[in-house]
């Protein structure tokens, strides 16, 4: 058998249901990669090896049993059954930590399971640990973790997106062939494009946040990374569905379709026969890198020779959309994260005997350089005097952007095609010191959270030797149609070259003497002292 | 638009309870207002007569029976405190007499 690490969750679904694999197989491969290489990727907080040989054990019996009760009780187990995969460590797992990337949460042990662990276990799957992320989902690179950052396995001298960047990176590295992220303005798409995977925010209320350290929570969604379509759609399935427990899930039916998706690459590009593609041209202006818009182009000039009628749009009010969600995401920050006060978990310091001393040490202490940002920029947003100004004026402009969407799918689109990012993955360190050019890498995401629609990467060829991600936006509840797009694109680059390539440096982590990205950043901080803080280069 | 000062930084902090250094102070006040700059351009924009959006769901009132559920056993609420009493609660700081100041 070929390393299973390569396989695609779907054929280590069909390997399990025959009986030519085990989930322990699966399982000690994937847990051999990834701790062999987290040295040098830092992709993982956190690994489980004894706990996800039981769970993959239990799969391995579940699977045996429905064996012997017949090809109806194989069809019922879930295609997640037995299948290794990665959470985001904001996800609650009983017992477990869930630092959400910060040192205030450091040493807290979860209570209890979210609900996208509960459903994760009962379809079977096998959690094989918790990724890293920057601190509170507040990042585009994960360079703001308390515990360090996480190097990009196509360049190890790059960041891997984020915030959910330990995700992307342990998919893309084949540590895992899924895995969960969060998504508040961009933070599954972009790291998805910057690692050259599959990953999907969904519908703002399709997936229950029961149990996920919350961020900014009009916003907020949890959702897929996959190295296809099939696999994000397959996942997807497994967490989505009305929860009682957050009562801004939605009611609404989950698709069965979504784990039927075509196997073949003619009947999958099929359905791009007559679909229409909205091109909105406002992401197409300053500051896009010219390969990103290349490979794009060229996507969606494939996806027309395939039948796709693709019209060019204007979505009117993006200009304004990063100095709407800069107002709305850290308002809403601010007070989610008051909760962290040292009196009922995380850290607590409690040296000065006096109580309001006692949290401004706690907080002071216990939050990093960015969440400080956000919660002061929120903070000043709803203070008195200002609330009309910034935070009044925000949420009238987002439904401005919220309607030009609207507009779109009122003219009958099918879906809107754009770069998920305007740049590929750039060098670690290279904007840590200039928020503003950190928060423009989420320009083209971030309009997508404040309408909660929801929205996709997907990998669409290299420039210079890095990933670019296509974005595929759809109305609200129509992630099926966005993934038979997504798979449809697939069936048509199937035989494209770069499909074929590995990330560049991963085999770069297999050596020992391969410096991490701890260390890069290390040195880096080093000779920028040195430099009078304003070195911005990279070093191997 | 208005600019921060570095007493509306210092003010803002201690709103949000951040205990922030003297050198934090000042790099927040510079990038703060870096930030704020940016926000200007939403005066641009005439909404008047335009509905704010708080959130985009269409539900609205979700409402259950009022039952009695499975919840977390008083033991597993207090695993994580940072102080508890035997009597199974949270220790909290003093905030009236006894030291406890404001």
């Amino acid at each position: 058998m070929t390393d299973p690490t390569r396989l695609h969750a779907h054929e280590m679904a069909a390997l399990l249901r025959g009986g030519e694999t085990t989930s322990r197989a699966l399982t000690e491969a994937h847990l051999a990669a990834a701790e062999r290489q987290n040295r040098a990727l830092h992709a993982w907080l956190v690994i489980y090896r004894d706990e996800a040989l039981a769970q993959a054990d239990a799969a391995d019996k579940r699977i045996a049993e429905a064996r012997l009760a017949g090809a109806s009780a194989l069809a019922r187990l879930h295609p997640m059954c037995g299948i290794p995969i990665g959470l985001k460590d904001l996800v609650s797992v009983k017992g477990g930590q869930a630092t959400a990337g910060s040192a205030i949460l450091k040493g807290y042990l979860a209570p209890f399971d979210s609900t996208v662990t509960a459903r994760l276990r009962e379809a079977g799957a096998v959690i094989i640990g918790k990724t890293n992320m920057d601190e509170f989902a507040m990042g585009s690179s994960t360079e703001h973790s308390a515990y360090g950052p996480t190097a990009n396995p196509w360049d190890l001298t790059r960041v891997p997106g984020g915030s959910s960047g330990g995700s992307a990176a342990a998919v893309a590295a084949f540590h895992a062939p899924v895995a969960i992220g969060t998504d508040t303005g961009g933070s599954i798409r972009q790291p998805g494009s910057m690692c050259g995977v599959v990953g999907m925010k969904p519908t703002y209320g399709r997936v229950s946040r029961y149990g996920i350290v919350a961020f900014a929570s009009s916003l907020d969604q949890i959702g897929p990374f996959g190295r296809d379509a099939r696999d994000a759609a397959a996942l997807l399935h497994a967490v989505s569905g009305h929860d009682p427990r957050d009562a801004t899930s939605a009611p609404e039916p989950v698709p069965a379709e979504l784990l039927s998706l075509p196997a073949g690459d003619d009947e999958a590009a099929s359905y791009l026969k007559g679909r229409r593609i909205a091109l909105p041209k406002e992401y197409f202006v300053a500051g896009i890198e010219a390969g990103v818009a290349a490979r794009i182009r060229e996507a969606v000039a494939a996806m027309e020779s395939a039948g796709a009628k693709v019209e060019e749009v204007s979505l009117p009010h993006t200009e304004y959309g990063l100095a709407t969600y800069y107002i709305i995401a850290p308002a809403e920050a601010s007070s989610n994260l008051a909760r962290f006060d040292g009196v009922r978990f995380g850290h607590s310091d409690r040296s000065s005997g006096e109580f309001i001393d006692d949290y401004l040490r706690t907080r002071g202490a216990g939050f990093g350089a960015e969440a400080k940002r956000r919660i002061m920029l929120g903070t000043y947003a709803l203070s008195a005097g200002y609330y009309d100004a910034y935070y009044l004026k925000a949420q009238k402009v987002r439904t401005l952007i919220k309607g030009d969407f609207d507009a779109v799918w009122a003219a009958g689109f099918d879906a809107i095609c754009a770069p998920t990012s305007p740049m590929t993955a750039f060098p670690l360190g290279a904007k840590l010191q200039d928020p503003v050019a950190m928060y423009l890498v989420d320009a083209c995401t971030l309009p997508i959270n404040m309408a909660g629609l929801p929205g996709m990467s997907i990998p669409a060829g290299l420039s210079d030797g890095l990933p670019v991600g296509l974005q595929i936006i759809g109305a609200p509840w129509s992630e099926l149609s966005m993934l038979r797009l997504a798979r449809a694109y697939e069936g048509i680059t199937a035989r494209a070259p770069w499909r074929a390539l590995e990330p560049a440096e991963l085999e770069l982590t297999d050596d020992p003497t391969t410096p991490g990205p701890i260390e890069r950043m290390a040195r880096l901080t080093a000779a920028s002292a040195g430099a009078g803080g304003q070195s911005e280069r990279t070093q191997r | 638009m208005a600019s921060l000062t570095r007493a509306d930084v210092e003010h803002v902090a201690f709103l949000a309870r951040l205990g922030l250094t003297e050198e934090e102070m000042a790099r927040l006040e510079g990038q703060l207002n870096h930030i704020l700059d940016q926000y200007a351009v939403l005066q641009t924009l005439d909404t008047e007569h335009i509905p704010p959006t708080a959130q985009v769901i269409e539900l609205a009132n979700i409402l259950r029976e009022d039952v009695v559920q499975p919840s977390l056993s008083v033991d597993e609420a207090l695993t994580n405190a940072p102080e508890r009493s035997d009597t199974g609660h949270f220790v909290v700081p003093a905030i009236l007499g006894g030291g406890g100041g404001a």
